[in-house]
């Protein structure tokens, strides 16, 4: 089916989203919308699924104009979408997710599962995807989940597919996985509208890539473009995509985490055992698919999570046990990996999250009053150092852009004396040019003697950035291995396989076929930006 | 490498909690019950009048059965205690034994020390069918609510409105069926209030249900002193539903009373739990409500209207609900008291936890209320050597211990209590 979008303006307020865009997908094309977080694929995308309505323009679909007033309009006209957080019930089976709302039914509304388990199997065998309908959706890979709602579009008979960031949650191999469906469905004459902002898999599978930014169309140019040329155009000027950072020169080991493990309420480990050592002036980066046990290591360190047992000694000194201000007192800065919600009090100024943690000490404190003055003159400070792009330091710090509260976090926990530096997500949803000066300050305050972890779902931002790499999988680390490591070995022990043998394995593949177009390193780091909007 | 592959995980032993509450239990039987217990017999009664044949009456000696039950139940704990340091979870019929052993010893106990050393078992059963009709009502009233996604705390409002209303339309008009109808309008009316609220504009369900809770229980209270005392004959005399023996059938002995003979609303309990159970389980009505309660989001981006399947959900709710409340002014009691649902639309919201959202399990939680409502009442009249006010506490002792230890970690509807706005 051929899907048009003419003139689309979508506006929330005054605030246009989408202004005036011009698209067109073939029939069975791979047409990729690219575009930074915030530039306004989803929104596009949403309106199309008749889950927002467009406030100018029209679509057509093979030539004729449709107008939907929900998703059941869309999905009746043939358009299926496959959302960024999934929409399937985690407690229902794989059969029940995909008969919900278009259910066969005998006498008496009684549902019959049979019909969509047979369509289930169908699609499943013709794809090679390995579903069985009676799983229960929450027991199942989160690649497993993703076929499920790509299942539950083509039983509706969808014609255009439209993925939302489908690869952000998944492994490296998994990603290649779905960009060989994604080739698969278009021989079968779906066409797929692909959003994404990772370089490489947008060039590895498209046909056409259209650039947007600002809420408008930029260009639509062929996947031969090379990345920076695609960078250059989705941020908007020149991008630096090389980091060039020093050689390590680790001294020695001031962290000290051995067989940390954490149960949650529920009875199930979170994190099982985990010992590790990070040392002076070395970044050790903890890679891993998100929901590893990533959240629940940072926090066990920092002391909001409770540890079951296992010790943290920062330079001799335990860290288990201690209150949250005193891990902080002891010298560790944190950079939480959900700025809005833990790293900053965002109706709060700007000054005041600067000295979150420092309010109640010299300079800034003294017995119950703060001085305001010594607050101002930090921010004017802080501000200029980490170029926060503000017009007033006492504006709320929900008025910033993501890149710029990232930066306001960054500036203040790395204001203090740092024996130990944590950053999580320390780019999510950030834009390009934040994300160069973000990580420039990472290594700098690597270069100053202080160990670092940096917990990242990217992988190319742990590549990017690591001298060691710890990879995460279920709870375990599963290998801690050097930062120049493969991005296939990295991939299969994300994917719970050991070092030695992912070594191997990724050795056999590598003579075997042609993975999925490797990028230079040089040209990585344009792929950082994280999946959140 | 420095690489550090898959340490033997650190072994963390389970709960303690069953092991405890086991070795508690046994403790109690074998020392309280067992050996400190009184020597008479208890008899336990299986007939009741109108049975088709006799059974024979139970006896147990009293000290004796006890010392023995407690030696089981020490096994048991012993057993639980050996499990856990294999870190293995103990089967749970050996849980479920373990608590019907308890109950068989304590009444043993108390029948044994009483006055009167028999008691009927199949009036105490009978009995507590009867007392758990209006609980299973609201239990079901709190599942159709919570599986859409809307927390009912409202039940006892529904319940208090449908018994009030009941009494005063039957009074009118003579006939216990309108009241029974003008009960389920009632409940829907209460109801109405909760969605509108709640799902239109936003308030916390809650603070919604309580305080509809205290709105109907201060206009029937109103209602109660200013129109039904100045002229109790004709607004305060409902018409009775009268109770249906179904012939042959209800001359089983035990079970006989319990499923043959009851009222029209009895009769309607076992038929509402099966076609609440069947339609949430088994139609495509009740996928589409379990989504709206678990994924909101998930069901709208297929096209099922999300705030208007929990609207109606809802409704249905305070129907079943105010049909259960006019059990009290039809069947049970002669006439309409303020308050005369006593708390039960909170016992009742128990349930639905203790039966895990599951309309069965409701109905079964319902019965074990009931039970220990109706024991209570009996174990007085025999004239125990426990004070009657410790008796009185125990349905509720019961509710807490159920929802609260036993239940174990029960998971609800995820989106239950949080109201769904499209962007």
């Amino acid at each position: 089916m051929k899907l048009e979008l003419r003139g689309i303006s979508k506006a929330f307020g005054s605030f246009y989203a989408n202004k005036n865009i011009d698209l067109l997908v073939d029939d069975a094309q791979i047409h990729c919308l690219l575009g930074e977080n915030g530039a306004g694929k989803s929104t596009l995308m949403n309106v199309l699924y008749g889950l927002y309505q467009p406030t100018e323009g029209e679509i057509l679909l093979d030539g004729n104009p449709v107008e939907f007033s929900g998703p059941g309009d869309a999905m009746a006209a043939g358009i299926g979408m496959v959302h960024q957080h999934f929409m399937l019930v985690p407690v229902f089976t794989v059969a029940e997710n995909i008969a919900l709302g278009s259910e066969t039914t005998k006498a008496g509304g009684v549902l019959d599962l049979q019909v969509t388990r047979k369509k289930i199997r169908e699609i499943s065998d013709r794809y090679g995807f390995d579903v069985d309908p009676d799983a229960i959706v929450e027991d199942l890979p989160v690649g497993v989940q993703q076929r499920v709602e790509i299942i539950k579009a083509l039983v509706r008979e969808a014609k255009i597919l439209i993925l939302d960031e489908p690869t952000a949650v998944l492994t490296p191999q998994e990603t290649d996985e779905l960009l060989e469906i994604m080739r698969q469905l278009k021989a079968n004459g779906t066409s797929i509208v692909f959003i994404s902002h990772k370089l490489r898999e947008v060039r590895a599978v498209s046909d056409v890539i259209t650039v947007i930014r600002r809420g408008e169309v930029i260009d639509s140019v062929s996947p031969e473009s090379s990345t920076t040329e695609l960078a250059n155009l989705m941020v908007g000027r020149s991008v630096e995509l090389n980091l060039n950072k020093a050689a390590a020169t680790p001294g020695e080991a001031v962290l000290q985490v051995k067989d940390l493990t954490v149960i949650d309420p529920a009875g199930s480990t979170t994190l099982n055992a985990v010992t590790f050592d990070i040392h002076e002036g070395e970044i050790l980066a903890v890679a891993g698919v998100q929901g590893n046990g990533q959240t629940e290591l940072t926090e066990a360190i920092l002391g909001t999570q409770a540890v079951t047992a296992g010790s943290v000694k920062l330079a001799g000194e335990e860290l288990v046990g201690k209150s949250v201000k005193q891990v902080l007192r002891a010298g560790v800065g944190f950079v939480p990996e959900d700025r809005s919600v833990h790293g900053l009090v965002t109706q709060f100024s700007i000054e005041e999250n600067l000295v979150l943690d420092l309010y109640d000490r010299a300079p800034f404190g003294k017995g119950i009053s703060m001085n305001l003055d010594a607050i101002k003159k930090n921010a004017t400070q802080q501000i200029k150092d980490f170029d926060v792009r503000t017009d007033n330091a006492l504006n709320p710090a929900s008025s910033l852009s993501g890149g710029n509260q990232q930066k306001v976090v960054m500036a203040r926990e790395l204001s203090r004396d740092l024996k130990l530096f944590i950053a999580s997500q320390p780019t999510r949803g950030v834009d390009v040019g934040s994300i160069e000066f973000l990580h420039r300050r990472i290594v700098a305050e690597r270069d100053k003697g202080t160990p670092v972890m940096i917990v990242s779902t990217e992988l190319d931002e742990v590549m990017e950035l690591a001298d060691r790499i710890a990879v995460l999988y279920k709870g375990k680390i599963n290998g801690i291995v050097p930062g120049n490591t493969s991005r296939e070995v990295l991939g299969l022990m994300m994917a719970g396989v050991t070092a030695e043998e992912a070594a191997e394995q990724a050795e056999f593949t590598k003579s075997d076929n042609e993975p999925v177009e490797a990028v230079p390193t040089s040209e990585r780091s344009e792929n950082q930006e994280g999946e959140g909007q | 490498m420095t690489s550090s592959t898959l340490q033997p995980a650190i072994t963390v032993l389970p709960s303690k909690k069953t092991p405890i509450i086991l070795t508690a239990i046994a403790v109690i039987v074998f020392f309280c019950f067992g050996l400190m217990g009184n020597s008479q017999s208890a008899h336990f009664a299986l007939n009741s009048a109108g049975d088709a044949f006799k059974l024979p009456e139970l006896v147990f000696p009293g000290k004796a059965s006890n010392i023995v039950i407690g030696l089981l139940l020490i096994a048991a704990a012993v057993y639980s205690w050996l499990q856990r340091k294999k870190s293995k979870t103990l089967a749970t019929w050996i849980i479920a034994l373990a608590a019907i052993l308890f109950v068989l010893a304590f009444l043993i106990w108390v029948v044994a020390g009483a006055d009167i050393t028999t008691i009927s078992l199949a009036s105490l059963l009978a009995g507590a069918v009867v007392l758990a009709v209006p609980l299973v009502f609201g239990s079901l009233s709190g599942v159709l609510c919570e599986r859409a996604g809307v927390v009912n705390i409202a039940i006892e409002g529904q319940l208090l409105g449908g018994a009030f209303t009941a009494a005063l339309v039957s009074s009118l008009t003579k006939n216990a069926f309108a009241g029974l109808i003008a009960a389920g309008i009632a409940g829907a009316l209460v109801s109405l209030i909760l969605a509108l609220f709640s799902i239109k504009y936003l308030v916390n369900q809650i603070i919604v249900g309580v305080v509809l809770n205290v709105l109907v229980s201060g206009i029937t209270g109103f209602l109660f002193t200013t129109v039904m005392q100045e002229d109790p004959e004709l607004y305060n005399s409902p018409a009775h539903l009268p109770v249906i023996e179904i012939p042959l059938l209800s001359a089983i002995p035990v079970i006989g009373p319990i499923l043959f003979k009851q009222s029209v609303i009895g009769y309607l309990m076992y038929l509402a739990v099966f076609i609440v159970w069947f339609g949430l389980f088994k139609t495509k009505w009740g996928l589409r409500v379990r989504a709206v309660g678990e994924h909101p989001k998930a069901a709208d981006t297929l096209g099922i209207k999300v705030n208007r399947t929990r609207f109606w959900n809802v409704t249905l709710g305070g129907i079943v609900a105010g049909i259960g409340g006019s059990f009290f002014t039809l069947v049970a009691i002669d006439s309409f008291t303020k308050e005369i649902s006593g708390g039960r639309g909170f016992i009742a919201l128990a349930a639905v936890i203790f039966g895990r959202w599951n309309p069965i399990g409701a109905f079964l939680a319902a019965l074990l209320f009931g039970f220990a409502d109706n024991l209570q009442v009996i174990l007085t009249i025999i004239g125990t050597p426990v004070p009657s006010q410790f008796m009185a506490m125990m349905p509720y002792l019961v509710t807490i211990f159920a929802v609260a230890g036993l239940v174990g970690r029960s998971r609800g509807p995820a989106a239950a209590g949080e109201p769904y706005v499209k962007e």
